[in-house]
């Protein structure tokens, strides 16, 4: 039972991991390795279901029958494209984070913006 | 021609946003855009009628055979859903060139329509779409343009706002591959309409019940429902006013899609409310996030916000429509996605308008407005009222179903509360009027005029839609009701 689904326990473990340090750091650059931690754990559950045990590769062979799967591996490119895409898109949204509120920590930038509210609704009431 | 509709309906923003690209002078790419988003919505139209005539439509992209290659299925839910999308979408785009003139700068004007339209792509294609992994491969393209667009807004908020976002947003769709994943494991295909044939003889397993779950989370993270919807209200209020109105009317929407197509079509009605108490579960997260989102509403500050937050709100009388499982009152939540889209299109142009004449939407510089921008703030007044549920718009047609099915399965309590809920609506909506007709103007706006031609007509094509869809109910409710009866499998 344990052996036999070592592939579940091992993208269990790798999602856990990833999404405690998307929910624990305060980090922007280590929240975005978290999520891509989180989505990697996904991608090896595709490929590992595709195995069949005894299967090679796929393709067309004189005297093998046994083919493992190739579909969940042709649909998780698809999924690394996009995984790629995100961590571009956010890489790039932490730079410019860093450009406007001089700093990448989530605790600094939330007391920016509260105080910067704080300071609007001041003058705002006293106006 | 007209057999390839379906796949025209997703291609057509698709092929126009590279071709933008190629435009790249300002006017020229928004009139483009408009062109493309028009055909779209030309195209949704004539998929409805040929839905309304002649029902189910299966188009095999490339000729690939279903359940091997990937199938577009239109059905009524699918058809209303593209109309939705495709109208707003168009209607919005209307006022976009005016509107982002002074909040976007003039060099991203051409990679705004870009994304825009990748982000109108990616929506229709989660509708048109009947295979699970094509669904999450649409979702990503439009939750990725529609990152960029909120990160593209005048104010830093807008790139923590995104970024926060892309966080929620991505493990929400990682959640819904993991649940296809675990399907296509027990079914071996990912084509919806098969999956629904194959899921009940697996039933009974583990393997299914998680992915239904992984399945429900992702998608309600990406619906904003309470208490998973703490991204909306700053990436809404953040956005450029145009993103912020397409993406009120239209995004939500097509999670709540995403929901009634995974728990109705795949999994199966009686599979999906009675492994989990689904139905307890959702009534209760709806009511709770129709009063703690109304009740957050009224304490704002800020005039995005406050609508942003009657979103969520919003949401929470589809998902109690939803969680009734019967026809009433799933006709009900399809009701209210129409009418909400009209209702937030409206709104939110408006408010486009006012930060456009005023400079921000701030609830303080709406003083005097009233009179300054009449035709802008009669808008708002009846898109307001609208929310509430005033006999004579579309929100009391949808509100009327919502308490029909209720009142049909003797809950008397939840009618009443859905009532109470709307009371709350009143107040936030008061908050705004009262500022904007009995207060005199800051000094400050004194030579505020009213908004430009550009605005007002695809804000008063929404507010007379509002006005028109509120009175005569033929078309949203005929559809709404045969779509709904085909999710229960009754003959029309």
């Amino acid at each position: 039972m344990i052996i036999g689904l070592f592939n579940h326990w091992v993208v269990i473990i790798l999602m856990m991991i990833g999404l405690y340090i998307v929910i624990a750091h305060g980090n922007l650059i280590k929240k975005l390795v978290g999520l891509t931690i989180f989505q990697t754990s996904v991608f090896i559950f595709y490929i590992s279901i595709a195995k069949v045990d005894g299967g090679t590769a796929p393709i067309l062979a004189d005297g093998i029958t046994q083919y493992s799967n190739p579909l969940p591996h042709v649909l998780i490119l698809t999924a690394i494209v996009v995984g790629i895409a995100t961590t571009a898109l956010g890489l790039s949204l932490v730079v410019r984070i860093k450009e406007t509120y001089k700093s990448i920590e989530e605790e600094e930038i939330q007391q920016q913006d509260n105080e910067e509210q704080l300071t609007k609704h001041k003058t705002e009431d006293s106006a | 021609m007209i057999t390839h509709l379906p796949i025209l309906q997703v291609i057509t923003p698709l092929m126009a946003a590279p071709i933008c690209l190629l435009l790249n002078r300002s006017q020229l790419v928004w009139m483009f855009s408009l062109l493309a988003s028009g055909l779209a919505f030309l195209i949704s139209i004539l998929l409805l009628q040929q839905v309304m005539i002649s029902g189910v439509i299966s188009y095999e992209l490339g000729g690939w055979q279903a359940p091997w290659g990937i199938e577009y299925r239109i059905d009524k839910l699918n058809a209303f859903l593209l109309l939705i999308i495709s109208g707003i979408s168009t209607v919005v785009l209307v006022a976009a060139q005016t509107s982002i003139e002074k909040e976007i700068p003039k060099d991203k004007y051409t990679y705004f329509y870009v994304l825009y339209l990748l982000s109108l792509t990616g929506m229709l294609g989660i509708v048109a779409t009947g295979d699970a992994f094509n669904v999450f491969v649409f979702l990503e393209i439009s939750s990725l343009s529609a990152y960029a667009l909120i990160a593209m807004g005048q104010k830093r908020q807008a790139l923590w706002a995104s970024y926060q976002y892309l966080i929620m947003g991505t493990i929400g769709a990682t959640f819904i591959l993991i649940g296809i994943g675990l399907m296509y494991q027990m079914t071996g295909t990912l084509n919806m309409a098969d999956l629904s044939q194959r899921l009940p003889e697996v039933a009974q397993t583990r393997t299914v019940f998680v992915s239904f779950v992984f399945v429900i989370v992702g998608v309600c993270l990406k619906l904003a429902m309470f208490p998973l919807h703490l991204w909306l209200p700053n990436a809404y209020a953040y956005a450029p006013s145009i993103v912020t109105a397409f993406f009120a009317a239209t995004a939500t929407k097509v999670a709540v899609y995403l929901l009634i197509r995974f728990t109705f079509s795949v999994f199966g009605l009686s599979f999906s409310f009675t492994t989990i108490p689904l139905q307890t579960l959702f009534m209760a997260l709806g009511l709770i996030g129709i009063f703690i989102a109304s009740a957050t509403a009224i304490y704002q500050k800020n005039v995005k916000h406050i609508f942003a937050y009657s979103s969520i709100a919003q949401i929470g009388y589809m998902i109690v429509g939803f969680s009734l499982s019967t026809v009433t009152g799933l006709t009900a939540t399809l009701l209210h996605m129409f009418n909400h889209a009209l209702m937030k299109g409206a709104i939110f142009l408006a408010l486009a308008a006012v930060i456009y004449r005023v400079g921000n939407v701030e609830l303080n510089h709406f003083r005097g407005l009233g009179r300054q921008m009449p035709l802008t703030m009669a808008a708002i007044v009846i898109g307001g009222l609208s929310l509430i549920g005033v006999p004579l718009t579309v929100g009391f047609v949808s509100k009327w179903y919502l308490l029909t099915a209720l009142v049909e399965q003797g809950w008397w309590p939840i009618a009443v509360l859905i009532l109470l809920g709307s009371m709350l609506a009143v107040v936030y909506v008061w908050r705004i009027v009262e500022v904007a007709y009995f207060k005199a103007p800051l000094d400050e706006n004194i030579k505020v005029k009213e908004a430009p031609v550009s605005f007002l007509i695809p804000i008063w094509t929404l507010v007379i839609a509002n006005i028109y869809f509120g009175i005569d109910t033929r078309l949203s409710v005929q559809v709404a009701k045969g779509a709904a009866q085909s999710l229960f499998g009754v003959s029309p």
